[in-house]
């Protein structure tokens, strides 16, 4: 196999679809669903490949797996790609969405669709890539990368004020990650190496780990987005077409819950500590605010923008609680979200596609014209609340079950976030579905078509599916959770036991 | 050294060995031959001389490619060569190629098809390779000289122009005060160490440096900070960008910097490395100040080349950001982040060159706008090569940038790259403004079809800039092994 294993595999074949693609030639219509075509395949086998490197995972082992190892840069700073229990799942999170994210392009985009889909195909490489990068340089190039195509996806195919938004989220996302650069190449320094695996083995001191937590915080924060770092995102996710919005949601945002797991926590165990309490003052505010600002908005949107970053509150709360529970429910609710976040930027989709606006005030009494929606907007707006039944529900239990455990007003406030997200989303549902259908533009319109139910079935259904068995996803996290924490956090570990909690 | 005599008390010296300067004097040998020709067969001759100079400089790059790694020193130690010579030389024979190359359609419109010019690159280019090898501080002024002067005079090629000429006069004027500064900070030096000779300055300063030194070495720094065009030495370089001849801008913005950072690490490193912490606080201002402005007075431009200019002077920062470091780590920064920096830099102009509409030159970055639509090959290379240029990951630019950033980190400059790295983002306004121009703005029209040798040099220089990052080993190890050569 010239030593290039099944992640490289995953790397390239988006990026041979993504030339196959450019070589076409011949007349508009015909490019035109050429690319198409050959940009779902191309998602569709990168997909199944993912599934073979799942089936060759050992949930079991807290250890990098498939890992391969190719000289680059320097002998310290090596192409080295693998995977654990954290990251697999983000891999197969992204292959599992970009498919959909080609399908719900496919009536919408209408022009430059040829750029349009080898940016998708690029950004999903990228995207890979940063979960499955093994050394730390190259995490970098590849966190940052991602920025470059989804900067051309909201400036060409976006809204009207795709401009604004697309230079927002550039330098927004830029000024929080170049730190973090420097921060890297000051851990090249005192480690020696770049390499993952020997910087989670090794001790920085505590003073540094200080400033390199800062530093990373600053990238993790912009990218979650934290509050009040988060304002970027309505507008990106404003002007985004569909497909970008289910990426924005379901996968970008999740690269900076995957850094404070993958570094900053295991990393620099002390300053994650010494720092905790101000990451839950920034998740609460997070939750308790985002939800608020959320029930006053009139754009959908920008609605379910701002429950994103509400939810994401509640990922690094599970984070920093430093406890089992509060880690793998974090995960577990990232993992969700992306799901449901992205199925509920289907469903706006669907409507827009309609009616050309995203004012909810527009819409009202959609349900006596279409009932199928109807059923599929329900399905993800409980979803969204935290039903029990729901995928949903499993991560946010989780981690203010953590978050009891570390800190009990924390946890108190923001269970409060929960009664909030069902007013927002339920008040949402509401206006758009119920009451009379009393707008004469509305009367014609159509319910969900083949394509629609194609592209929210198979979401739904995991969404349950997740939401009564959880354990298939936790499992996953349990090897490194555990492994994280003996090993980076037996101070705390100590403590639980004596306590009796674990 | 004592000299031997004859008989009747007459010196012998020794013939130096020409070895060493081999390189050199080919392309000597090469350009008097080719003046004669020039002047005997008169403006016809524009297209022989022309590539005879390329081949000329071809067979010479080819030449320092295969000559021996180990250093060597001629012509009473004032002539050097080692792997670093060589590195920078054929970096500096590639750019002065291709500018060339990249010169005669442009000038046989513009009807300034002189043969003069390919002479003038080639004695520009005698001089930087003997600024790379200057080993005391008389070579290291005589090779600056020589591609001053020719600098000079091709800056105000296009002589109906007022532009051009008033360019060339400017960098003349300011050029000479520069030199002057220059020669005086080498004659304080030569004053209070002794010597002329690097090596020998560097034995005298190991006990450290009297403040005579210290003024003259400000002197120095302040010459070569001019020739590299850093902050506040930079005046000139807008002007001249602007005013000159869109091929020698071209010309201009590649291998004479990449020979002035040579002299500068020649110099620094050399001379003056026992004295680091002297000089290292110099650097590291220019540095950040070149980066800062360069980064803040890009907003503002609408003129392409004037931008350029801008975007040089932020990127020389970047480089003398590895040079502050004063260490084998930040020499390899400076010989990777220069070396990507050419390619980048070529690649751009190759697509200013090609930016012609109804026979006129376009020069504003609202004539990009939506070659997306129009030129899709052009936009994704222009595209690509600004955001490589604001070191957007994971583009060759930022290999460069990660370069420099690694080898001040090492020396301790923490405070200064976090500086820099927001001076890189206050950068990547201007440049993803561009990129917002060709893909996201409507299309104004085609430009006239791109002559054949551009479109190479675009494409060379965008696959270059997108796929350095997976092959980077052949050019970092390269820039390793130049870089061992001097410590």
């Amino acid at each position: 196999m010239f030593g290039f294993g099944i992640l490289s595999g995953l790397l390239i074949l988006p990026l041979i679809g993504a030339a196959f693609i450019l070589t076409l030639r011949g007349d508009e219509a015909a490019i035109r669903n050429n690319a198409r075509w050959a940009a779902l395949a191309t998602t569709i086998v990168t997909f199944l490949l993912s599934l073979v490197a799942w089936a060759r995972f050992d949930t079991g082992s807290a250890d990098f797996q498939l890992v391969e190892s190719h000289a680059w840069l320097m002998e310290t700073t090596r192409f080295t790609l693998g995977v654990d229990g954290f990251s697999l799942p983000f891999v197969l999170l992204t292959t599992f969405l970009m498919p959909f994210c080609i399908l719900a392009s496919w009536e919408t985009i209408k022009t430059r669709i040829k750029e349009y889909m080898v940016a998708f195909l690029v950004l999903e490489a990228l995207m890979i890539g940063v979960f499955v990068a093994l050394d730390l340089v190259l995490f970098y190039i590849f966190f940052e990368a991602g920025l470059i195509p989804m900067f051309l996806i909201i400036g060409i195919w976006g809204g009207k004020r795709r401009i604004y938004a697309s230079f927002k989220f550039f330098l927004y996302t830029l000024l929080g990650s170049v730190l973090m650069l420097i921060a890297v190449v000051a851990m090249y320094w005192q480690a020696g190496t770049s390499d993952i695996p020997t910087l989670l083995a090794h001790d920085f001191p505590v003073s540094l780990q200080t400033w390199l937590w800062l530093a990373f915080f600053a990238s993790f924060a912009v990218k979650m987005p934290m509050w009040p770092v988060h304002t970027w995102l309505p507008d990106a996710h404003v002007e985004a077409p569909t497909a970008g919005s289910v990426i924005l949601a379901g996968i970008l945002l999740k690269m900076g819950g995957y850094g404070f797991i993958r570094f900053s926590i295991p990393m620099f165990p002390d300053a994650s500590m010494y720092f905790a309490p101000m990451v839950f003052a920034l998740s609460v505010i997070a939750i308790v605010y985002t939800s608020l600002v959320a029930l006053m908005q009139e754009d959908m949107k920008k609605l379910i923008a701002y429950s994103s970053v509400a939810h994401m509150g509640f990922v690094t709360m599970g984070l920093f609680s430093l406890t089992p529970q509060g880690i793998e429910g974090a995960m577990f609710q990232m993992i969700s979200h992306g799901l449901i976040s992205g199925a509920l930027f289907l469903c706006v989709g669907v409507i827009y596609d309609r009616m050309h606006t995203r004012e909810i005030k527009a819409y009202g009494g959609l349900i006596n014209r279409m009932p199928l929606y109807g059923v599929a907007f329900l399905l993800f707006t409980m979803a969204n609340v935290g039903l029990p039944g729901t995928s949903g529900f499993v991560g946010e239990f989780l981690t203010l079950i953590g978050a009891f455990q570390a800190n009990f007003w924390v946890a108190f406030v923001a269970t409060t976030g929960v009664i909030l997200s069902a007013c927002y989303a339920l008040w949402l549902y509401w206006r758009v579905m119920n009451g009379p259908l009393v707008k004469p533009e509305l009367q014609a319109i159509q319910d969900l078509d083949r394509r629609e139910v194609l592209l929210l079935a198979p979401l739904g259904i995991l969404v349950i599916y997740y939401g009564v068995q959880p354990q298939v996803i936790l499992d996953a996290f349990a090897a490194p959770t555990q492994a994280l924490l003996a090993n980076a956090y037996p101070v705390l570990q100590a403590g639980a036991s004596l306590a009796g909690i674990q | 050294m004592p000299v031997e005599t004859t008989a009747s008390g007459i010196p012998i010296y020794a013939v130096p060995a020409l070895g060493p300067a081999l390189p050199e004097i080919i392309m000597a040998v090469g350009v008097l031959a080719l003046v004669l020709y020039g002047a005997l067969r008169g403006e016809r001759s524009t297209g022989v001389v022309t590539a005879a100079a390329i081949a000329l400089m071809a067979f010479t790059l080819g030449f320092v490619l295969t000559m021996p790694a180990e250093t060597q020193i001629t012509f009473a130690d004032a002539f050097i060569t080692d792997g670093f010579a060589r590195f920078m030389k054929a970096l500096v024979l590639i750019g002065a190629i291709v500018a060339l190359a990249m010169s005669r359609e442009h000038f046989r419109r513009a009807g300034i098809d002189r043969y003069e010019y390919p002479l003038l690159i080639l004695l520009a280019a005698i001089g930087m390779m003997v600024m790379i090898s200057a080993n005391d501080l008389i070579a290291l002024y005589l090779g600056l000289e020589l591609q001053s002067l020719a600098a000079y005079v091709i800056a105000s090629f296009h002589r109906d122009n007022a532009r051009s000429t008033e360019a060339g006069l400017k960098y003349f004027v300011l050029g000479a005060l520069a030199s002057g500064m220059l020669l005086y900070g080498s004659s304080l030096v030569y004053g209070f160490t002794g010597s002329v000779s690097f090596p020998e300055i560097a034995a005298v300063l190991t006990e450290g440096a009297n403040p005579g030194v210290i003024f003259g070495l400000v002197f120095i720094a302040a010459g070569l900070a001019f020739k590299v065009s850093a902050v506040p030495f930079h005046m000139w370089t807008p002007d001249v960008y602007q005013g000159a001849p869109t091929p020698v801008t071209a010309f201009f913005a590649s291998a004479p910097k990449v020979a002035a950072m040579a002299l500068a690490v020649r110099v620094f490193m050399g001379a003056f490395l026992t004295i680091v912490d002297q000089w290292q606080q110099i650097i590291v201002f220019i540095a950040v100040a070149s980066m800062f402005l360069g980064a803040f007075a890009a907003i503002g431009q609408r003129d392409i080349k004037r931008l350029m200019a801008y975007s040089s002077i932020a990127n020389i920062g970047f480089a003398l950001l590895g040079l502050a470091a004063g260490t084998q780590q930040g020499v390899e920064a400076v010989l990777v982040y220069m070396a990507i920096y050419m390619v980048m830099t070529l690649g751009v102009f190759a697509c200013i060159l090609a930016m012609r509409r109804g026979g006129v030159e376009l020069e504003t970055i609202d004539d990009l706008a939506g070659t997306a639509r129009t030129h899709p090959g052009f936009a994704f290379a222009m595209a690509m090569l600004m955001l490589s240029l604001a070191g957007i990951p994971p583009l060759a630019g930022f290999i460069g940038k990660y370069y420099a950033f690694w080898a001040a980190v090492e020396a301790g400059l923490v405070v200064f790259a976090v500086l820099g790295v927001i001076a890189s983002v206050v950068g990547a306004y201007y440049y993803l403004r561009i990129a917002k121009i060709i893909y996201f703005d409507e299309p104004v029209g085609a430009y006239e079809p791109m002559p054949g040798f551009l479109r190479g040099v675009m494409a060379v220089s965008a696959v270059f800039t997108v796929g350095f990052w997976l092959v980077p080993a052949p050019l970092v190890a390269a820039a390793g092994v130049a870089a061992r050569s001097l410590f």
